[in-house]
C-alpha cells in the first residue's frame, strides 16, 4: 500500500530538512545572543538597533525574505554564498542565511524575556555584598536567565523546523517541495499527507518533549 | 537607570559607554555605507526603478488588488480561527474524558504540522475532491491551511489564558451556583481575554504573514505574488521587494498598535471583567502568561506562534 513512496527519497528530503534547521538553528543562535546583548546594554545607540532589527524583521513574513535572498541578494547583487556554479548549495545557503536572520529577531526576544524573569533584587543584593559586575553577571543573573530561557528557546527551534518548510519557495528540496511534487503526480493524497504530516510531528514532538522536561526540572523555584 | 544587568553609570561608565557608542557608530554607518555603495554600484538606486511606485499605475494594477487579498485571506482565516481555537482551547479543559482527549489530539496534531503542508494538501484537496473553482481554490486553500494551524495555536493561548487565573475565580463561581457554562462564560473568559490578548495578537500577526506562502508556492495573488508581476514588468526586482516588506511592517504595525489600544481600554473598564480584574491581570498577567507559554508545558510549538 506504500508503492506510491517508490522513486521518491522521502527520507532524503527529511534529512534536508533537519541540516536546514541545525544549521539555521547555530546560526541564528549567535546572531540573536549578539542582538539580545545589544538590547540589554547600557548604550542607546545599540538598544536602539537591537529594537528596530527585532521589531523590522519580526514583522516582514519569512517568505518575503527567503525569496528575497535568492532574486535580490543572488541574482541582482551576485551573493551566491562560494556556490555560483551550483544552483542546489546555492540555494541550501541563501535559506539557512533567510532563517537564522530572521530566526535570529525571536531568539533574542527569548533571551532578552529570560533575562527580564530575574528579579532585579537578585542583583542588586548581589551588588550590596560586593560581587563585581562580572561576578554579577556569571554568577548570579545569568545562571538564572539562562535556565528560564531553555523553555522560549525550545519553542523557537520548533517554530523553526516547521518554518524550513518555506525554504521550498527557492527549490530547495526538502520535505514540503517533495510533498509538493508527489501530491500533484500520485493518486493517494490522504496517505501522502499523512506520511509528510507525521515526518514532522516526529521531528517537533521529541524536541518539544525532552526541551519541555529539561526546562521544568532546571526551573528556578520562586 | 537602574536595570538588572547594571546599576546606574557613574563617571567612569559613562566614559566607557560614549566610547562604545562612538565604536558602534563607525561600525554602523561603515555597513551602511557599504550596503549604499553596492545598490549604487549595481544601478539599483537610479530613480527609473523607484519611479513606478510614486504613479498610481504601479498601485491600482499591482499592489492594492495584491493588498486586498491579503487582507481578505487574513481577516477571513481570522474571523474563522478565533472561534474555533476558543472552541477548542475550552473544549480541552472539560471534565469529561471523552471531549478533553479528542480536542487535545486534534490541537497537538495540527501544530506540528507546518502551515506550508497543510495549504499544499488543501489546495490538491479542493481540486479532486470538491468543485470549487480553480480561481477560488487557492484562496481556499490559504485560508484552510491558515485556519487549521491558527486555531490549534489560539486553542492552546486560550487554554494557557484560562489556566493562568487564580482558581478562586472558578471556586467563587461555583459557590454562588453558577454552572460550568456560565462560569466560563461570565467569569473565565471576560478576564482570560486581558491576559490572552498580546498573545493572540502575535499569533494574528503571524496570520498575515503567512498568507505570503499561498503567494509563493499555490499561486494565490496576494501581495507577495503580484511584486512578481509587477518587478517582471519595471524590471525592478530589489525596489519591490522594499516597498512590499514596508507595506507588511506597516500593516502589522497597525494591527500591534490596534492590539495595545484595546488592552489598555479592557484593562482600564471596569464594568466588563468587574473590579478584580484590574489588579489581577496587571498583577498576574507577565508572570504567569510567560509562565504558560514560556517554561509550561509545552510540548509543541506554542509559544513560538510568534512565528
Amino acid at each position: 500500500m506504500f508503492d506510491f513512496l517508490e522513486g521518491y527519497d522521502v527520507l532524503g528530503a527529511f534529512w534536508m530538512t533537519v541540516k536546514l534547521t541545525v544549521l539555521s538553528a547555530l546560526g541564528s543562535l549567535v546572531w540573536g545572543t549578539l542582538l539580545a546583548a545589544m538590547r540589554v546594554s547600557p548604550v542607546p545607540l545599540m538598544r536602539g538597533f537591537g529594537t528596530a532589527y527585532v521589531n523590522f524583521v519580526r514583522n516582514i513574513p519569512l517568505t518575503v525574505i527567503i525569496v528575497f535572498t535568492s532574486l535580490g541578494l543572488a541574482d541582482i547583487f551576485g551573493m551566491t554564498m562560494g556556490a555560483s556554479d551550483d544552483f542546489d548549495t546555492q540555494g541550501f545557503r541563501l535559506a539557512v542565511l533567510g532563517l537564522a536572520a530572521y530566526t535570529a529577531a525571536f531568539v533574542c526576544e527569548a533571551i532578552r524575556s529570560g533575562i527580564n524573569t530575574v528579579p532585579v533584587g537578585q542583583a542588586e543584593a548581589a551588588r550590596a555584598i560586593g560581587l563585581s559586575f562580572r561576578q554579577v553577571l556569571s554568577l548570579i543573573v545569568l545562571p538564572q536567565a539562562l535556565r528560564s530561557v531553555i523553555g522560549p528557546l525550545a519553542n523557537v527551534l520548533i517554530a523553526l523546523t516547521k518554518n524550513t518548510t518555506v525554504a521550498a519557495a527557492i527549490g530547495v528540496a526538502e520535505a514540503a517541495l517533495l510533498m509538493k511534487e508527489m501530491i500533484e503526480n500520485e493518486a493517494q493524497t490522504l496517505a501522502i499527507g499523512a506520511v509528510f504530516a507525521l515526518g514532522f510531528v516526529v521531528l517537533t514532538l521529541p524536541t518539544g518533549l525532552i526541551l519541555g522536561w529539561l526546562s521544568k526540572r532546571l526551573a528556578v523555584k520562586r | 537607570m537602574t536595570s538588572i544587568l547594571y546599576d546606574t553609570p557613574g563617571p567612569r561608565a559613562k566614559r566607557r559607554n560614549v566610547v562604545f557608542s562612538v565604536v558602534f557608530f563607525v561600525l554602523l554607518a561603515l555597513f551602511l555605507w557599504w550596503i549604499w555603495q553596492t545598490m549604487d554600484e549595481k544601478g539599483q538606486l537610479r530613480w527609473a526603478l523607484w519611479k513606478p511606485f510614486t504613479e498610481s499605475q504601479a498601485w491600482t494594477t499591482y499592489l492594492l488588488p495584491g493588498l486586498a487579498n491579503t487582507l481578505k485571506a487574513a481577516a477571513l482565516a481570522m474571523v474563522i480561527a478565533l472561534p474555533l481555537g476558543a472552541f477548542f482551547g475550552i473544549s480541552r479543559l472539560s471534565d469529561h474524558r471523552w471531549v478533553r482527549g479528542p480536542a487535545g489530539v486534534v490541537v497537538e496534531f495540527f501544530r506540528a504540522i507546518p502551515v506550508l503542508l497543510l495549504m499544499l494538501f488543501a489546495n490538491e484537496f479542493y481540486d479532486r475532491y470538491t468543485n470549487v473553482t480553480s480561481e477560488q481554490r487557492p484562496l481556499y486553500a490559504v485560508i484552510t491551511g491558515l485556519v487549521l494551524y491558527n486555531a490549534s495555536v489560539l486553542a492552546e493561548i486560550v487554554r494557557a489564558g484560562i489556566l493562568s487565573l487564580p482558581k478562586g475565580q472558578s471556586e467563587a463561581a461555583m459557590a454562588v451556583g453558577l454552572r460550568k457554562g456560565q462560569t466560563m462564560t461570565n467569569v473565565l473568559l471576560p478576564q482570560a481575554v486581558t491576559a490572552m490578548l498580546p498573545a493572540i495578537v502575535s499569533q494574528l500577526v503571524v496570520i498575515v504573514k503567512d498568507t505570503a506562502l499561498g503567494g509563493v508556492m499555490i499561486g494565490f495573488t496576494e501581495l507577495l505574488n503580484t511584486r512578481g508581476t509587477l518587478a517582471a514588468n519595471y524590471a525592478n526586482v530589489v525596489q519591490s521587494f522594499v516597498v512590499v516588506a514596508v507595506l507588511y511592517i506597516l500593516l502589522n504595525f497597525i494591527l500591534t498598535s490596534f492590539a495595545s489600544w484595546l488592552e489598555g481600554r479592557l484593562r482600564r473598564s471596569k464594568k466588563s471583567t468587574g473590579a478584580v480584574l484590574g489588579e489581577d491581570t496587571v498583577e498576574m498577567n507577565p508572570a504567569a502568561v510567560r509562565g504558560a507559554f514560556g517554561t509550561g508545558e509545552n510540548t509543541g510549538g506554542g509559544g513560538g506562534g510568534a512565528f
